[in-house]
């Protein structure tokens, strides 16, 4: 008993491996990962690029919480191929407020970086509910309980306030309004729509479900939709300084 | 930023490569070292002492 | 060597019991039940364990996130019973502390490992046929139901967690604390912490598993539970390290055996691994959302960096434990070079650890990043097939137990198929084939080749042998049964992943392929109108693997049930009851 209590706790071989173990994979990531906050060519410079508002992040977590990126990605390749599909190759700068990424690792659908704007508002409602009217051949599952869930603002402050902690550059009034804005974006003919246009110049504002009498999960989901790969402005956009 | 690049690459490619074979050379030299021999030799027989 | 206690050995008086002598006479002490001290141990963790569900009680009365109230109540009541299971056991054995040897022979604990046997072949079995129902819906997508919680979405990390970190998970911890106790000849410390780092950790898997079903997920890949669950796995796999290195300390042998190396070097890595990727702040202590510290590239790089290491440390390293003991055990032959081993051992965690940004070719993330990453995927080749060689080789000269033997057969096909997916996975870090084959069906093959047939054989072989080891039989209810085992699934196996080869190099190139008139020659959905026939034929190799998972699990309990016992008398007895 007295002989483990006393020196053991350091029993040296366990010490030694421990300790051995810790350097040995510690170094690969320190390598790695560090560099990528200090590099200047981590992240290019783009006009354009703003964070989400209230609705689009709603809209971001409802993707995330169906599991989206397991079947979607959000990185275009600098491919001929893939370029010609879905556009201008991904910038490490467009995905710069994604908490987490959701670059995904399978296409068993298309990518989907840059598929704002590509489709109606109707055409994604429609096939969120019923994916294989419009596809037939589609296997994507159908998301109709989308259409009926109200979505939660309650709480819609504090998810703004936790990413403004991280550095997101939210103002003051974006946050304190967050809630009223995410009716303002969703509902253009009422007053919040209008003051949320003051705080959000560049934001959408439309009935993104058609649905006017109340701000649902697909309102907030086509929002963000609609959203994805269309902030930065290619027009100006100078690929040779950034090439890397 | 190129400079940075290569700063680290040249960094990587030699300090980096030295540092991974001198880790490897003492593995080796740990592992295959004489003396050591009795003892992993015995080590290999304890899934098999029974008690 | 004396005999040493527990660390829970040190003992506090409960006042509010009748105090009663201490004896260290153990028999004589079990006709008084009730000695008035509660160790340290019950009653740190009885505190611990009761503020837990006041705080779980406390959170599910104020929020109005329905998931979080869900998962509060269950964690209060799984917290609560925990208490009453402490004192329960602390009335009925009279608070003794149980003996760490008899007759001079180390008292082995092994009720735990029971449990984690069980939990492992009902977790393998529940994520095995989860795993057939998305690949049925991938053929059929009728079979979402378009229902929240039976969506692909939803249901893939659930399949993904149950079959890693359920059937892995509880494989992996089960055959730690087996190895670790036998190999140092020592039992492990404490009384309720081998319990509690095994329903804890198994309490994370219900709360996480439930919780992607209900839709909290932080939705990165393989670490999908959010920021409470992620917080208890942490508290629980301090423990287990603690466990771990507690037996360690208390060893007989000198020499530490290199499976211990492996494990070692999986929990300290994992527990690293977790942290990193998973430092989030909750939207509020209320709600079940919480946002991840890194964005975008920088994430991507983090959670490569944690996801392959997640295969390299929880699939590789933990499983290869398993193959330097078990293996030599079944085989009644030493590893066939310790010495290679040592360097195994050391080159694999040296090398592994920077493989991850291969999984990022092509993508935003800087170039030097991925390609630093790929070559490391080649060099570590080298120790991926120095460790298939010592564990093939550790039968030379005993080649023929393979014709008679089904269960040292499949850990050694086992090994095989490691050495094929180690090669194959060096192979598509490669730039040039990784423009093809991510994003592809590929991946999931090879995937599948490295957990069907390396993880998902070495776990059935363990267990196989664990059991009658365990629950004292002399042997298996049918080594028949097993050779059906084997074959209905290496069939199923081979099914699967020539599936997913052919229907991922065809889509790449479909993907790819231009008409003479220098157009796209295919739509998206055409591409994916192609897959179909693979599909339906991964899903009968996904099938078959079930079916031979079933035979298996009724093997185990007619083996539990009905098995002989062993005559000799290595009953460990003081053991706690498992709970059955």
């Amino acid at each position: 008993m007295s002989a483990w209590n006393k020196h053991q706790i350091f029993e040296k071989n366990s010490f030694v491996l421990l300790v051995g173990i810790l350097v040995a994979v510690a170094i690969g990531g320190l390598v790695e990962i560090a560099p990528l906050f200090y590099l200047k060519s981590t992240i290019e410079k783009t006009e354009g690029m703003r964070p989400y508002t209230p609705l689009e992040l709603a809209g971001r977590d409802i993707y995330v919480r169906e599991g989206c990126y397991l079947c979607h990605s959000q990185m275009v390749r600098p491919m001929r191929d893939e370029i010609e599909r879905y556009g201008h190759f991904s910038l490490a700068a467009e995905s710069m407020y994604d908490r987490p990424f959701q670059w995904g690792s399978k296409r068993t659908g298309p990518d989907l970086a840059r598929v704002g704007g590509k489709y109606s508002d109707d055409w994604h409602v429609e096939h969120l509910v019923n994916p294989r009217s419009l596809v037939p051949a589609s296997i994507m599952p159908g998301y109709p309980f989308l259409a009926e869930n109200r979505l939660e603002t309650r709480d819609i402050k504090a998810h703004l306030e936790v990413n403004s902690i991280y550095g997101v550059p939210y103002t003051e009034a974006q946050i304190e309004s967050a809630a009223s804005d995410v009716l303002g974006q969703a509902m253009p003919d009422s007053d919040a729509a209008y003051e949320f246009e003051e705080r959000w110049p560049t934001a959408l504002i439309r009935d993104f479900d058609g649905n006017p009498k109340e701000v649902t999960e697909m309102d907030a989901l086509v929002a963000y939709l609609q959203v994805l790969g269309t902030m930065v402005d290619f027009s100006i956009y100078d690929d040779a300084a950034n090439a890397r | 930023m190129n400079e940075t690049y290569s700063a680290f690459a040249g960094f990587a490619q030699t300090w980096g490569l030295i540092y991974f074979m001198i880790m490897f050379g003492i593995v080796l030299a740990y592992a295959l070292w004489p003396k050591n021999r009795k003892k992993f030799d015995d080590a290999a027989q304890i899934p098999f002492r029974e008690d | 060597m004396n005999q040493r206690g527990s660390p829970g050995d040190v003992r506090m008086v409960v006042p509010s019991l009748a105090p009663c002598m201490e004896s260290n006479n153990w028999g004589a002490e079990m006709a008084h039940k009730k000695t008035g001290l509660v160790s340290l141990e019950e009653g740190g963790f009885a505190i611990f364990l009761v503020l837990l569900a006041f705080a779980c009680i406390i959170v599910a009365g104020k929020t109005f996130d329905q998931v979080m109230a869900f998962h509060a109540g269950i964690g209060a009541l799984f917290a609560a019973v925990s208490v009453f299971l402490i004192f329960k056991n602390f009335f009925d054995d009279g608070g003794q502390p149980i003996p760490a040897e008899i007759d001079g022979k180390p008292n082995y604990n092994l009720g735990p490992i029971k449990f984690g046997a069980i939990a492992a072949m009902f977790w393998g079995l529940a994520g095995f046929t989860v795993g057939l129902v998305i690949a049925l819906q991938l053929a059929w997508p009728a079979l979402n139901f378009d229902l929240p919680w039976t969506n692909f979405g939803r249901l893939r990390p659930l399949h993904t967690s149950a079959v890693i970190f359920a059937f892995g998970g509880n494989v992996l911890l089960a055959t730690s604390m087996y190895v670790v106790q036998r190999t140092c000849r020592v039992r492990m410390p404490g009384k309720i912490l081998p319990w509690f780092v095994m329903l804890g950790y198994n309490a994370f898997i219900v709360i996480a598993g439930t919780g992607y079903l209900l839709g909290a997920t932080q939705g990165k890949e393989y670490a999908e539970p959010e920021w409470y669950a992620d917080l208890w796995l942490t508290i629980v796999w301090v423990f287990y390290l603690f466990l771990f290195l507690g037996t360690l300390w208390k060893r007989k042998e000198p020499h530490i055996y290199v499976a211990n190396w492996f494990y070692l070097a999986f929990i300290v890595t994992i527990a690293m691994l977790h942290v990193t990727n998973n430092l989030t702040i909750p939207v509020s202590i209320y709600s079940t959302k919480s946002y991840i510290v890194w964005s975008g590239v920088q994430d991507a790089m983090v959670q490569w960096w944690y996801g392959h290491n997640a295969v390299g440390f929880f699939l590789t390293a933990g499983f290869l434990a398993i193959m330097y003991y078990f293996i030599p055990k079944q085989a009644d032959r030493p590893v066939y070079s310790y010495r290679l081993s040592i360097v195994h051992f050391w080159a694999l965690i040296f090398i592994y650890i920077w493989a991850g940004p291969h999984h990022l070719h092509y993508t935003a993330l800087p170039q030097w990043a991925s390609t630093l990453g790929a070559t490391f995927s080649i060099i570590l080749w080298m120790p991926s097939w120095g460790g298939m060689i010592n564990g093939l080789m550790t039968l030379s000269g005993a080649w023929d137990k393979l014709r008679t033997d089904p269960v040292l057969r499949m850990m050694v096909v086992s090994v095989a198929f490691y050495g094929m997916s180690t090669f194959e996975g060096p192979l598509m870090s490669l730039r040039s084939v990784n423009s093809l084959s991510h994003y592809t069906d590929w991946t999931i093959g090879h995937v599948h080749s490295g957990a069907l047939g390396w993880v998902g054989y070495i776990s059935f072989g363990a267990i196989y042998c664990l059991v009658p080891w365990l629950w004292n039989k002399k042997g298996l209810y049918s080594l028949k049964l097993v050779n059906w085992h084997f074959w209905l699934s290496t069939l199923g196996i081979v099914l699967y992943i020539t599936a997913m080869w052919v229907s991922g190099i065809m889509q790449g190139l479909m993907w790819r392929a231009y008409d003479s008139l220098g157009f796209l020659e295919y739509s998206f959905v055409e591409t994916v109108e192609a897959m179909h026939p693979f599909y339906i034929i991964r899903a009968l190799g996904g099938a078959l693997f079930v079916v031979g998972a079933l035979i298996m699990a009724y093997n185990l309990w007619m083996t539990v049930r009905h098995g002989e016992a062993e005559e000799a008398d290595t009953t460990p007895a003081g053991s706690l009851a498992p709970a059955e």
